[in-house]
């Protein structure tokens, strides 16, 4: 019995040690062919692993061609733009939902409700023709633009508001706190791992977004969107397509690294508590 | 007298503060995504010129068009067949793996980041990643299999090697939910079902399968609908001259070419409403079929 124990014990760990090899192999080779020369690259025999020499040449080239600073700092605005406006208009709008009753707010919520049923393409072509109306395309606005408010992070701290216990916000009223003032000094400092998750959720999307940069900017893009042009442009020099794809995952993979049960918690469980 | 009075001004209170707080919120998804719904099935019915402002309204012609349209009818092939493959195995790997690892052990917490980790990396980077892979001539999956495979430019398998890409991607995200899930279920059960001399296999398909149903659900209803609407890693693995493109652009491909690269937003808003009623077609029987395997206790 001990024996098959240590059997199975073992047989799980190599089935998960090839899955992890599987899923890290891409990273790997795209950290391997970004340091090779084009020429170690795209030998065939013999086949090339490692580079003989750990070249930074593609790093400095895409760096520069593609602007690396000013897309990270376009990504950067992006994000922020969009977890600021989505975490605050969606606490306020949590907390309304889930604990004030007033006319017209079930009609309201069912609107929340169906927003998120819909495919999202939907909504894209009608967004693009207000932006560009608006005289915005090609700005840091358009790109935060769609992200402005959220059905889901609306959704989502409305359940954490409900689970918190409902005697704290008659404490606070008879101490005098108005609706207000419970929100905020009271209630809503104890939806802050909500607002963390919401947090991550969006960054991480806003970080992924491709179709949205493709469309309202050709010039002030994101890391998403510059990748998709470069590979236009550069279509076969493979050191330079995988140092830029190293240059635009690392920040993110950092963070996640050192946030992992934030971001853990952040993106799935939240998607999970629809 | 006064507390009715007191009631009263409480009920104004929360009506005010109540509209002040989701005002923001409820402007914002007006503008931003209801209206937009209407507006996209509107324009649906309209041939747009060039430069947006030559809208003639041509009834159900966009309509009729898509109906003949055999690029369209070849591309709801080729998202299904994307989320036939992609749907099924990412949920039953995940499954497995979650399953695996929701027990002590070693490296739990290591295995778990190392699976998560694609979520966080840009669908642009990992497209370009494993269209290098699967490059023909140099790509290190035709090295290690010794094979000479096309992988991305064989109409007959791009699209799989791109829902591939897809499984990979998205394994990590259906296992920590299924983690979730699992957590719930109280270790008593597979307590007594050891004493009973339960096999771990029959524990899984008595246990954890009907016990972890709702969440499966959950899973597999949100995959389809993402599935559904495949776009980044096609754009970003296929050129525009592949060979296999035709059998490899999904709805939301086509959607977003003819919408913004060949500009006829009509057609574009045409095809995006075939795609809203697959979707609801789709998650309604799902809805409907749930009652025959979801448990709920």
């Amino acid at each position: 019995m001990e024996a098959k124990a240590k059997f199975n014990q073992a047989l799980i760990h190599i089935i998960l040690i090839l899955v992890s090899i599987t899923m890290l192999v891409p990273f790997l080779w795209m950290v391997l062919t970004a340091f090779k020369s084009m020429t170690e690259a795209t030998s065939v025999n013999p086949f090339v692993i490692f580079p003989s020499v750990w070249r930074t040449e593609s790093f400095t080239t895409v760096i520069k061609n593609m602007d690396f600073p000013v897309l990270y700092l376009n990504t950067l605005l992006l994000i922020a733009g969009r977890v600021i406006a989505a975490v605050l208009t969606a606490t306020l709008a949590g907390y309304a939902f889930a604990r004030l009753n007033f006319r017209g707010k079930n009609f309201m919520f069912s609107l929340v409700l169906f927003q998120m049923m819909v495919p999202g393409q939907i909504f894209i072509i009608p967004q693009y023709l207000m932006v560009s109306k608006m005289g915005m395309l090609n700005t840091i606005f358009a790109l935060v633009f769609p992200g402005l408010v959220t059905a889901f992070g609306t959704f989502l701290l409305r359940q954490a508001y409900m689970g918190l216990p409902k005697d704290l916000e008659e404490a606070a009223r008879l101490d005098g706190c108005n609706i207000g003032q419970t929100f905020l000094f009271i209630m809503a400092p104890l939806t802050r791992s909500s607002m963390v998750a919401l947090g991550i959720f969006t960054a991480v999307f806003a970080y992924k977004d491709l179709m949205w940069p493709l469309i309202c900017n050709k010039d002030v893009m994101p890391l998403s969107a510059a990748l998709a042009k470069m590979q236009g442009q550069y279509a076969s020099n493979y050191p330079q397509l995988m140092a830029a794809s190293l240059l635009a995952c690392i920040p993110m993979i950092v963070l996640y690294l050192i946030f992992q049960k934030q971001f853990i918690e952040g993106i799935a469980t939240s998607g999970g508590k629809l | 007298m006064a507390k009715i009075k007191k009631g009263t001004s409480q009920a104004r209170n929360e009506f005010i503060w109540g509209w002040a707080f989701i005002l923001p919120t409820m402007i914002g998804l007006i503008v931003l995504n209801i209206i937009p719904i209407f507006q996209t099935i509107y324009q649906s019915f309209f041939k747009t010129g060039d430069f947006g402002s030559g809208n003639i309204f041509v009834g159900f012609a966009n309509y009729i068009k898509m109906f003949n349209d055999g690029e369209v009818w070849q591309a709801v092939i080729n998202t299904f067949k994307y989320a036939i493959v992609e749907v099924p195995f990412s949920i039953a790997i995940a499954l497995v793996l979650a399953v695996l690892l929701n027990r002590k052990m070693k490296f739990r917490a290591a295995y778990r980041t190392i699976f998560f980790l694609p979520m966080v990396a840009a669908p642009a980077a990992i497209a370009m990643v494993w269209r290098w892979l699967f490059n023909s001539e140099f790509g290190l999956l035709n090295h290690v299999f010794g094979t000479k495979i096309n992988w991305i430019s064989d109409p007959k398998i791009a699209i799989f090697a791109i829902a591939v890409i897809g499984v990979w991607s998205i394994i990590g995200y259906n296992m920590v939910l299924f983690l979730a899930g699992l957590q719930e279920i109280p270790g008593d059960y597979y307590e007594a079902a050891s004493i009973d001399g339960a096999s771990g296999v029959r524990q899984f398909f008595n246990i954890t399968m009907p016990l972890l149903s709702p969440t499966i659900f959950f899973v597999t209803i949100t995959r389809v609908i993402g599935g559904l609407q495949v776009f980044d890693l096609i754009y970003m693995v296929m050129d525009r001259n592949n060979p296999a493109l035709g059998k490899a652009q999904s709805l939301v491909y086509l959607f977003y070419q003819n919408s913004f690269v060949e500009n006829n937003k009509g057609y574009g808003s045409t095809i995006v409403v075939l795609l809203l009623a697959i979707i609801m077609v789709i998650t309604v029987f799902q809805m409907y079929a749930q009652k025959k395997w979801v448990y709920y206790n």
